[in-house]
């Protein structure tokens, strides 16, 4: 049975909750409306779908749009080799869902670290702390709004933390760049960001004027 | 009755050297500078390759690496560290006996490397003194075995006996007030 016959049991099973898989590249992606129903869908897919392996569980900050986070299951099954992701969105205030520890208990540390990295709280998970930061950090680091150079914090006896000097940058990617001088980590400014390679270079000197100016620090 | 001349044979034993006693205290602790390798990225990959036979630290008498700070004499700071791992770094330094040094192997030890980032410390000079700095992502063995004789050369010239009294953290006068009591 290939991924998008499962992905239509599930559909099957679930109904309206569930939006029509779309494929990309082969892969199939189902996204669940109410992300309340996670561990019940997640349930089905591995106790009657045979999906045994939770491969990874991802989260995204979509910054500046509502709902603010997305969660991807990426699940696959040892018995039918079927590729599955599954996608559900989350508001900021509520920031919670129920956890799939419950179905795959390697859920346990992607949780924490999404819980780690994002803030996104995981309902009914055993032991959720962070997991690569230290307990008392106060920042999600991985949130759009948080600064590259990072924030200063102090946690006596455990760790404490500082902002790192980003001379010339900070440095960031566009995702999606047609080519590799469009995708590679650069000084990004949208007046010159459109120019070509050359013409950014000459205006090399604007670029860092306003690097430097406090004001563009403070944007997130 | 035959008498028996005790004293310095210098036929068995050979000439006297005449030395500075600093001299002669820092020619043992730069030939035993006992590492303590704090290994903590990729670098201690080639820190333990400096290690192997190939390069074979203990031709200048450091191979004994001391997993223990109690018995260490330099820290070999390789890799990257991060805040996470920066008190723990810094405790495992306060353990170590005097005298102690310290060398920041590699880009990330000496200051956080490509990791300009939230969650690594720029450099372990911000937390523990450092006394060599060695470039490189990683750096060679070669590059760590002149950190090493480099640290060698500034050990040999280290004055030791004067700064005795400092180092117990008290006047003479009071260290022979304490000895009566």
């Amino acid at each position: 049975m290939s991924a998008l016959e499962f992905a239509n049991k599930l559909i099957a099973q679930f109904g309206d909750a569930l939006s029509t898989p779309t494929e990309f590249r082969g892969e199939i992606t189902l996204v669940l409306k109410d992300a309340e129903r996670v561990a019940e869908v997640c349930a089905f897919a591995k106790n009657t779908l045979g999906f045994d392996y939770l491969v990874d569980i991802s989260s995204i900050d979509n910054y500046g749009e509502d709902p603010r986070w997305t969660i991807v299951y990426h699940i696959y099954g040892y018995g039918n080799h079927a590729y599955l992701r599954l996608k559900t969105n989350v508001s900021e205030e509520k920031s919670e869902l129920p956890t799939v520890t419950g179905v795959w208990r390697t859920a346990d540390w992607h949780e924490r670290e999404i819980y780690d990295m994002m803030g996104v709280r995981f309902r009914g998970h055993p032991d959720l702390r962070r997991i690569l930061m230290w307990e008392g950090y106060p920042y999600f680091p991985l949130r759009k709004d948080f600064p590259l150079a990072g924030k200063p914090s102090e946690m006596p006896d455990v760790a404490f933390s500082n902002r790192a000097p980003l001379e010339g940058g900070p440095f960031v990617t566009t995702p999606g760049g047609k080519d590799t001088i469009a995708r590679e980590p650069r000084v990004r400014v949208p007046e010159t960001d459109s120019l070509p390679t050359n013409a950014r270079l000459e205006r090399r000197q604007d670029v860092k004027e306003i690097h430097e100016d406090p004001r563009h620090h403070s944007k997130p | 009755m035959k008498t028996v001349e005790y004293g310095y044979d210098s036929r068995i034993e050979g000439d006297v050297v005449y030395t500075r006693v600093d001299a002669a205290l820092n020619w043992f602790r730069k030939n035993s500078l006992w590492p303590m390798p704090m290994g903590l990225a990729c670098c201690a990959i080639e820190l333990m390759a400096t290690a192997a036979s190939r390069f074979d630290i203990s031709r200048f008498g450091m191979e004994v690496m001391r997993f223990s700070p109690r018995q260490a004499d330099v820290m070999i700071v390789a890799g990257t560290v991060t805040y996470k791992m920066a008190l723990s770094v810094k405790r495992i330094y306060e353990q170590m006996t005097d005298p102690k040094w310290v060398i920041a192997m590699g880009a990330c030890a000496s200051t956080g490397g490509m990791y300009r980032s939230y969650a690594v410390l720029q450099g372990v000079d911000r937390i523990i003194p450092v006394d060599v700095y060695v470039a490189g992502c990683p750096p060679r063995p070669e590059a760590l075995l002149d950190a090493l004789l480099k640290l060698q050369k500034k050990v040999s010239t280290e004055p030791v006996v004067s700064t005795l009294t400092i180092a117990s953290g008290m006047k003479k006068s009071e260290r022979v007030e304490e000895q009566v009591h």
